[in-house]
């Protein structure tokens, strides 16, 4: 991790207060910003960066609605400090097509499968259904009922998430 | 959130030097440390916790991650992931209770980004210390009385209350590691040192700001978990209000080591219902050198209840407690020696 300010004493760690200049590693881009220290991964992401698809829920870590991979992990970025992500790679919904505008067999499969209605929790569905896969988590429904436990729809989508996931981890096998 | 100076501490001496300040876990320490942040920021948010500065952690994170299962017992570093200790082999087969109790807490997301130490120490869930318009909580502001006792207090505690407060400790892996008599490994700027786990959680004793027995700048740097044939021989059996992503409203962290149906030593501990994680000694006691019945669990489990002192809405705990230690008993007993089911 590079410092983030040029230390005020001579102390090896690195010290921020107020203004902070953060280097995040979003999406395979490099972005510079200058944010207040309190920024959350949440909000450097929607109103510095203005990718806007991981979406403000709760913004207290208990609707999933946040739900991004920090170095390829599921992670609530609304109780992850910008500050402290330096160096980290961070995945959002808007990285997860291909470059062609393919989408991922994720996204397909929800679409394929009604798995939403207002939709508002879908970005975070669809990153914390990635990694469930990916985790070896979502052999049975039971698994992916208990793994997915993390991610709130109030529309109450459930058997259709679990249908969307289901399909998504055949293709994700054949990709 | 109130603004903060933001350090990055990049060994564990330094974490130390930085984190002069942090004291006894209470609410109004001038100086925080982050790890996982999953109660710390959470809690600034809510305004409930306003460290001046916060000391990061995170770059200990390699030195101190590991898990490893071998002839002195079980060894976690601090900064392992509670995913990452959840899905461990060695873990779930050698000391299935500290996996469970992993396995059935928080969310995915969560687990994976909350360390072993944070989760320990995490803050209780009760809401009138997550919400700061409610004046009295001693919890929060010493000396101003408590909302809790005479408001909701459905998920309050009925074990280790007093007239202070009644807060629950919401945590499941300290439940299993009480029970399994876990040692604390420590590091802050007077050097290194070890302690009981069951030392770490401070009594209400009238002023439950002070919450843990740590020295300023002290950090938790790990775990161990002792020997014992109890361990293979451990459950931990969960009862909460829905089915996943909840804390326990009752729990019971259990190892037994078997004299072919008579029980020679049996490890109990308790959540959901007490001020801090509880070990319930009488009960082990009682169930020594006796066969595993239904009847001499249900009278390891009124020993272990015999005090709770409950406040209305929780009135229904010690009941549901007693179950839970019940259930958790005879399935315990119900495995091969090994761990696997009979």
């Amino acid at each position: 991790v590079e410092p983030l300010i040029a230390a005020t004493d001579a102390s090896p760690a690195t010290v921020a207060t107020d203004r902070v200049n953060v280097k995040l590693m979003v999406n395979g881009q490099r972005r510079d910003l200058t944010v207040d220290v309190r920024v959350t991964v949440l909000d450097a992401l929607r109103e510095h960066l203005h990718l806007t698809g991981s979406k403000k829920g709760c913004d207290q870590g208990q609707c999933g609605a946040c739900t991004v991979h920090i170095d390829g992990e599921r992670v609530l970025s609304c109780l992850t400090l910008a500050v402290a992500a330096q160096g980290k790679r961070i995945e959002t919904i808007e990285g997860l097509a291909g470059t062609d505008g393919k989408l991922h067999p994720m996204q397909q499969a929800f679409i394929d499968q009604d798995g939403f209605q207002c939709g508002y929790c879908t970005p975070g569905q669809i990153m914390s259904a990635v990694a469930c896969v990916r985790e070896g988590h979502a052999d049975t429904d039971t698994d992916i009922q208990e793994y997915m436990s993390g991610n709130l729809c109030r529309c109450a989508a459930y058997p259709k998430i679990v249908a969307a996931i289901k399909q998504a981890r055949e293709r994700m096998k054949l990709a | 959130m109130r603004p903060f100076t933001f350090q990055l501490a990049t060994d564990v001496a330094r974490a130390s030097q930085l984190g002069l300040g942090t004291g006894q876990g209470q609410t109004d320490a001038n100086v925080q440390f982050l790890a996982g942040g999953t109660t710390l920021i959470d809690l600034m948010k809510l305004d409930v916790l306003r460290p001046a500065r916060v000391i990061d952690i995170g770059p200990l994170r390699r030195a101190y991650d590991a898990i490893e299962v071998g002839p002195n017992g079980l060894h976690l570093g601090a900064l392992a992931r509670m995913s990452a200790v959840a899905d461990h082999p060695g873990v779930l087969d050698a000391y299935p209770a500290i996996a469970q109790s992993l396995q059935l807490a928080a969310s995915a997301q969560l687990r994976n980004m909350a360390t072993l130490g944070g989760n320990v120490l995490q803050k209780t869930r009760c809401t009138y210390y997550r919400d700061p318009s409610w004046a009295a909580c001693n919890k929060r502001s010493p000396g101003s009385g408590c909302a809790a006792i005479s408001g909701f207090n459905r998920n309050h505690a009925v074990l280790g209350v007093d007239d202070s407060c009644i807060s629950q400790y919401p945590g499941d892996l300290a439940v299993a590691l009480i029970a399994l008599e876990a040692q604390l490994e420590l590091s802050g700027p007077l050097g290194s040192r070890r302690t009981p786990f069951a030392a770490l959680h401070t009594p209400a004793n009238g002023q439950p700001h002070i919450e843990t027995s740590l020295r300023s700048g002290e950090l938790i740097t790990g775990f161990l978990v002792p020997p014992g044939a109890w361990n293979r021989r451990s459950v931990y059996i969960k009862v909460r209000d829905r089915t996943s992503y909840e804390f326990a409203i009752s729990s019971a962290a259990v190892g037994l080591d078997m004299d072919g149906e008579r029980v020679r030593n049996a490890r109990i501990g308790l959540g959901g219902v007490a001020y801090r994680p509880w070990r319930a000694v009488e009960a082990e006691d009682t169930l020594t050198g006796k066969p595993l019945t239904e009847a001499n669990a249900e009278a390891a489990a009124a020993a272990a209840l015999k005090d709770a002192k409950t406040h209305g809405h929780n009135d229904y705990k010690p009941e549901l407690a007693r179950r839970t230690l019940v259930r958790a008993l005879l399935h315990a007993g119900s495995l091969k020696p090994s761990g696997e089911s009979a």
